[in-house]
Order: structure tokens, then C-alpha cells, then sequence
């Protein structure tokens, strides 16, 4: 097991043991509450005791068997790790495949010092590799490693790791890379992270409660689905207030929905902190460089070159309540986007003006007002409408004529409810033909999508991998089709426009890749890209 | 962007060997070959009336394995041009795809068993879009396929990005 001579096998740092082991006895916590509390009739307190001390025992043995076998060596041209006692994995992976070094720090490993390394490889969905736990230090000489290696002859200043762990030794968290002159492109502060946080509102914490009472309802002193015990403890309000007549219970519903809206907004803000809170984006000449986070803090580099569209998102109130034009986000699709964990959102936040010079260096081009927006196949919306609307329509129509038949009030209310429905989704259609719209111009695809909080995806004609015409019964005797461009990293749709437009743009749009050999594109080479 | 201008694409297609329609003829009476048995068992069983489980499924088997197989292969078509390969297929959902030869990453030239014993292939491009990650084309001669592999190849410079 232990290392071959070639290259030096080495372990991740021996508190990441700690981590791990601390980490699982998380997950054991709920069980171990549940033995204590509900236990206690069956097992005396000793035997209690044994049982977490043997818990606290396997799960230290298994984080230390994990640990020591667990070794990763940085070689030559790839880097390999093993791991495993009982089924045993050897990964193997070319520093040419590593698309991003990612460093995380959760909470724990932050108190600890140390740091997980994510080797993003972008290879279709498949597991990335990750080391944890190593020390900053050694996250940042092995960051330094690969983009060293993948310069090559280039050669970004080599590897330096020893100078390198000096200075990660000397500074602070994620500021130890002072080697690379960074510009800051967009940063949050406490002011714009709690206005975020407004519009973040979200009721998950009603949802994850719920799920809980259902979970861990045996752990209660009392069963929380039995309604007499609910009706003898709130007996005595009910018996004030509904003596005190109408106004009073009204009040008292308009004072349970306020607080309902406030745990949202309070739910919304307390995450957007957490996650996005000394949120900074930073130009470097790896790409932007992307620091976030409360507890857990991550630190992503973006190479531009590998940037194959942007997403600019926005939400349905953000949109209305923000300063010129409303609140908008940009998301980054790129190739090493395969996994849905790592969010390549660049700007969650922002007014447009601050959005418009981090998408300029990107090389996308927002699109403006010169921008020549056409119109999808009203055809295809009409025909969207009807088919949504007309059978429902019908049911409704059943359902008025055996409610009135039978004198069943509910069903016509029901009938009205279902027939409201179908006018919804037909009003639905008509906007999102108004709304959804492309253009062409000569080196972006621009497509807008969504009728409320409509995205806009700004796609380069050039890096776009293929073109498929997609057509539908209906819409091959209508006359229209979908447009479907293959992205890596990403999807981008066109819905419904005439065929004969359809061919043009996937002309126009084939004739630009093909004018571009895919091993020119100046991003596409290895190493640092040409900025 | 004037519809009228552009020629009338379907018509430049390739069809593909007629030797594609045996091959899904075959596959039709392999895979309706349970069926079929499972009409026998009911009709000697003689719930209702002889042919009531075998005449539809009879019926229905002749159009899937006459009819269909033929159909499929004239919605089907291929073109390969100097720099893009353009597969189509579909009756009822048409799909029209083009891969630039520029951004194939890797291609594979595939021969189950009903195909090898046709002489045929399926030639597969493999793109690094999320959406049509591959495209196959079905129904080439082998001879065929791998020739054009080799000629999709030459423009490929690179196999990983």
C-alpha cells in the first residue's frame, strides 16, 4: 500500500481525519438523540453510554482507515489518487482534463485550517475528484501545480510551492494569492446583500419543519397529528377572541399572514448571507475569480476561454422593484458547469450598468438597443393556447352541466375554477409570444425566454456545437419548428419559429462555426488564454 | 432570413442502404415475437372466438413490421458535406440535426448483430454540447461508415478540447 518510489505518494492532512470524523458524527447525532430520549425506558444510562462511545469508536475508525488510505500523488503529467481498503479506486487525471482547481472551505475545516480541493474535470456528469481535507497551504501549492503544468513551456512562473506556502502561511483565508494582481469586478455589500436577501423570500424553513415534525414526531413529548391535544391548548384563545367578535379574528388572520411573510423574508435573507455574504468577483489573468461565503467559503476560478455563454436571470418581483430596469443576475455557462453543484453565477445581484463590464470581459455581448429582436411563430403560440385551453375548457363545461343537472354547487364553482384556469394558460401563451424573442447578429445568439422573469441567453455563434431542427406533428403541417443548439456545459432553445426562418438561422449559425476550426478557437487552446 | 431563398433542403438528401429496412424488419418480428405467443396461448385457451386475440395482433404486427419499417427509412437521410454532417429522421417528430465537423470530439462506428449481418454500420458523432452529446446515423454500408469516420476525421484536429 504504501507509495511507489516514482513521484511522492502523499496523504491528505492528518486533521482531516478530525473533519471526516467530526463530519459523520453530525449524522449521527439525530440517531443518538433519538437512543437517549427514546431509549431510556429500555436501555439504562450505561448502556446508553456504551453505545455512543462504540459509535464514536467505528466511526473514528472508519474516518482513520478512510484517511490512510487515502493517498494522491501529483505526477508528471497527471495526478492520481487511491483510495480505499476494501474496494479500492485509482483515479487517474491529466492536468490537459482539469478545467478549474476549486478550493471550499466548510466551517468545520475552516476552524481546523484546513481546506477541500476540487479538481473539476467537466467530463458529462461524471464524479469530480476532490481531496479532502489538505491545508491551505497545500490546497494552494496544488492549484498552482496544475495551472502551472497546464502552462507548460509557457510556464506561469513554475510551480513555487515552497514560496507559495510561505506566503499562504503569512496571509489570511483566500488572500494568500497575491502573486496574481487581481481587479475587482463586483462585490456585495452588507446594504445590497440584505436588499438580495428580501427578494430571496422563501417559506423552505415551513417545508423543512414539516418534514421534521413527520420525521422526529416519536421524539416529541406529544403527538403533533392529534387534534384534541391542539384543541386543548389553543381552547383558551379561541374562547377570548371569538367572544370578541369578527374585527378581532380578522386581526388575527392578517397578523398570522404578516408573520408568515416576515419568517419568508427572514428565511431569504439568513440564506442569502450565508451563501453569497463577502461575495467578490475579481479579474485575474486565470479568469474571474469568484470568493463567497459565510460558514462555508468557496474560491472558484473561471477561465474566460472556457466561458461558451452567458444566462442573465432575474426574478419576477426583483425585476419590478429594482433601480433602472429592475435587479438582474448573470450565471456564467461554461464547460466545467457539468456539475450541478458548482454554480458559476458570477453576479447573483445587481443593476444592469454593474452587470454590463463583467459581461464585457467575458467577450459576450449583452444585448442593446441596436439589437434586432424577431419574433417567434404567432402560429405556434395559437396552437400552444388551444391545446391547453380547449380541453379544459371542456371539462369545465362537464363540470357545470352535472353540477347544474344534479344541483351540486360545488361543481360549478369547480367548473368556473377549471374554466378560469384554461383563460390563464391561454393569456399565458399570448404573452410569451410577445415576450419570447431571438436575434442573430453577427457574432451572438440572443434569446429571451419567460413572460414574468424572463431569462436572456447570450450564446457565441462560434462556439456552438450543433444545430437541430425539431419538429412535432402539429407543427409539420403548421409550418413552424424548435430550435435546439447544442452548448457544452448548457442548453439553448428557440421555441417555435417558421420553418423557413428556422433554416436561415441555422445556416447563418453553421456557416460561422464552420468558418472557425474548433483547435483555432483562440479559447480552446491549452494554457493561459490570450488576455 | 426570406424563406423562399432557401433551397429546398429534404431534397438534397442521401437515403440510406435499403438494407437499413430488413434490419429493422427484423428487429420488429424479434420484438413482437413474445406477443405473438402470448395471442397463441390465449386463443387455446378459446376464451372468445377463434382470432379474436390472434387477428389483431396479426394486423397490428404486419403494419409494424411491412409498413413502418419502410416509412422510417424514407423520413430518413443523411448529408455529408465538406465540413458538416446533417442527419435526419423521425415520421411523426422530425428532427433535422447538423454537426460542423469542427466540433465533433470523438466518433464511433458501431455494428450490432442484425447490422453486421447486412454489412451495415451506425456511425456516431460524439459533440461536447449538453444537448445532442451524440448523434447517430444508422443504416450506412460498414465500408461506408468507416470512411466516412476517416474523412470526419481529418477534420478533426483534436480529440478533447
Amino acid at each position: 500500500m504504501e507509495a511507489p518510489a516514482q513521484g511522492e505518494w502523499r496523504r491528505t492532512h492528518p486533521l482531516g481525519f478530525l473533519a471526516h470524523l467530526l463530519t459523520n458524527m453530525r449524522r449521527a447525532i439525530l440517531p443518538l438523540v433519538a437512543l437517549v430520549v427514546g431509549g431510556g425506558d429500555v436501555f439504562d444510562s450505561a448502556a446508553v453510554a456504551a453505545i455512543i462511545v462504540a459509535a464514536v469508536a467505528v466511526n473514528g475508525l472508519v474516518a482513520w482507515l478512510t484517511w490512510r488510505h487515502h493517498l494522491y500523488r501529483i505526477g508528471e503529467d497527471d495526478i492520481r489518487v487511491e483510495r480505499g481498503l476494501i474496494s479500492r479506486s485509482a483515479r487517474s487525471v491529466p492536468y490537459e482534463r482539469i478545467q478549474d482547481v476549486a478550493l471550499e472551505e466548510t466551517a468545520l475545516a475552516r476552524l481546523l485550517g484546513l481546506v477541500e480541493v476540487r479538481f473539476e474535470t467537466g467530463a458529462g456528469g461524471k464524479d469530480e475528484l476532490r481531496l479532502a481535507y489538505v491545508d491551505r497551504a497545500e490546497g494552494r501549492r496544488l492549484r498552482e501545480t496544475v495551472r502551472g503544468r497546464q502552462a507548460g513551456a509557457a510556464g506561469v512562473g513554475g510551480v513555487g510551492a515552497g514560496a507559495d506556502a510561505a506566503r499562504a502561511g503569512a496571509g489570511v483565508a483566500g488572500e494568500g494569492e497575491a502573486e496574481e494582481p487581481a481587479r475587482i469586478l463586483f462585490a456585495m455589500d452588507l446594504r445590497r446583500l440584505l436588499t438580495f436577501g428580501m427578494f430571496e423570500f422563501s417559506l423552505v424553513l415551513f417545508a423543512a419543519l414539516f418534514g421534521a415534525a413527520q420525521q422526529f414526531e416519536f421524539l416529541l413529548p406529544v403527538d403533533p397529528w392529534d387534534a384534541d391535544f391542539w384543541q386543548e391548548h389553543t381552547d383558551l384563545p379561541a374562547q377570548l377572541f371569538g367572544g370578541l367578535g369578527i374585527a378581532v379574528q380578522v386581526a388575527a388572520a392578517v397578523l398570522a399572514l404578516l408573520t408568515l411573510v416576515l419568517i419568508g423574508l427572514l428565511t431569504g435573507i439568513v440564506r442569502t448571507i450565508l451563501r453569497d455574504y463577502g461575495f467578490r468577483l475579481e479579474e485575474t489573468a486565470r479568469g474571474l475569480r469568484r470568493r463567497r461565503g459565510l460558514l462555508t467559503r468557496t474560491d472558484v476560478v473561471m477561465p474566460l476561454h472556457r466561458v461558451q455563454a452567458l444566462t442573465l436571470t432575474t426574478g419576477v418581483m426583483r425585476r419590478r422593484f429594482g433601480p433602472d430596469g429592475g435587479w438582474h443576475g448573470l450565471d456564467l455557462v461554461s464547460l466545467a458547469t457539468d456539475a450541478k453543484a458548482s454554480s458559476h453565477t458570477v453576479v447573483p445581484f445587481a443593476r444592469m450598468a454593474e452587470i454590463a463590464p463583467v459581461a464585457a470581459i467575458t467577450g459576450f455581448a449583452l444585448p442593446g438597443p441596436e439589437t434586432h429582436w424577431r419574433l417567434p411563430s404567432a402560429q405556434h403560440r395559437v396552437d400552444r393556447a388551444l391545446l391547453l385551453a380547449v380541453p379544459l375548457m371542456l371539462l369545465a363545461m362537464a363540470m357545470a352541466a352535472a353540477g347544474a343537472v344534479l344541483s351540486v354547487e360545488v361543481a360549478l364553482l369547480q367548473g368556473a375554477g377549471v374554466a378560469l384556469l384554461a383563460v390563464l394558460l391561454a393569456v399565458r401563451q399570448a404573452f410569451l409570444w410577445r415576450y419570447n424573442r431571438h436575434a442573430l447578429d453577427s457574432g451572438h445568439l440572443h434569446v429571451r425566454a419567460g413572460w414574468l422573469a424572463p431569462r436572456i441567453a447570450v450564446a457565441s455563434r462560434i462556439k456552438l456545437q450543433s444545430v437541430e431542427i425539431r419538429q412535432g406533428p402539429l407543427a409539420q403541417r403548421r409550418g413552424y419548428a424548435d430550435l435546439l443548439f447544442g452548448v457544452a456545459g448548457g442548453t439553448l432553445k428557440i421555441e417555435g419559429v417558421e420553418l423557413g426562418e428556422a433554416r436561415a438561422i441555422r445556416q447563418e449559425v453553421l456557416d460561422s462555426i464552420a468558418s472557425v476550426d474548433f483547435s483555432r478557437l483562440p479559447g480552446q487552446e491549452k494554457g493561459p488564454g490570450p488576455g | 432570413m426570406d424563406a423562399a431563398s432557401q433551397p429546398a433542403e429534404p431534397d438534397m438528401l442521401t437515403p440510406l442502404d435499403p438494407a437499413f429496412v430488413k434490419v429493422v424488419r427484423i428487429g420488429w418480428v424479434l420484438g413482437l415475437l413474445p406477443v405473438l405467443l402470448g395471442a397463441l396461448v390465449l386463443e387455446s385457451r378459446e376464451l372468445l372466438p377463434w382470432g379474436a386475440f390472434l387477428g389483431p395482433v396479426l394486423v397490428v404486427g404486419m403494419v409494424a413490421v411491412l409498413r413502418v419499417p419502410l416509412r422510417r427509412y424514407k423520413a430518413r437521410g443523411y448529408r455529408l458535406d465538406e465540413d458538416r454532417l446533417r442527419v435526419v429522421k423521425g415520421l411523426l417528430f422530425r428532427s433535422d440535426t447538423v454537426v460542423p465537423f469542427g466540433r465533433v470530439q470523438h466518433i464511433d462506428v458501431e455494428q450490432g448483430p442484425l447490422e453486421r449481418l447486412h454489412g451495415l454500420g451506425t456511425l456516431v458523432l460524439h459533440t461536447a454540447g449538453n444537448h445532442n452529446s451524440s448523434v447517430s446515423l444508422p443504416g450506412l454500408l460498414h465500408g461506408d461508415a468507416l470512411a466516412m469516420r476517416e474523412a470526419i476525421r481529418a477534420h478533426v484536429t483534436r480529440e478533447t478540447m
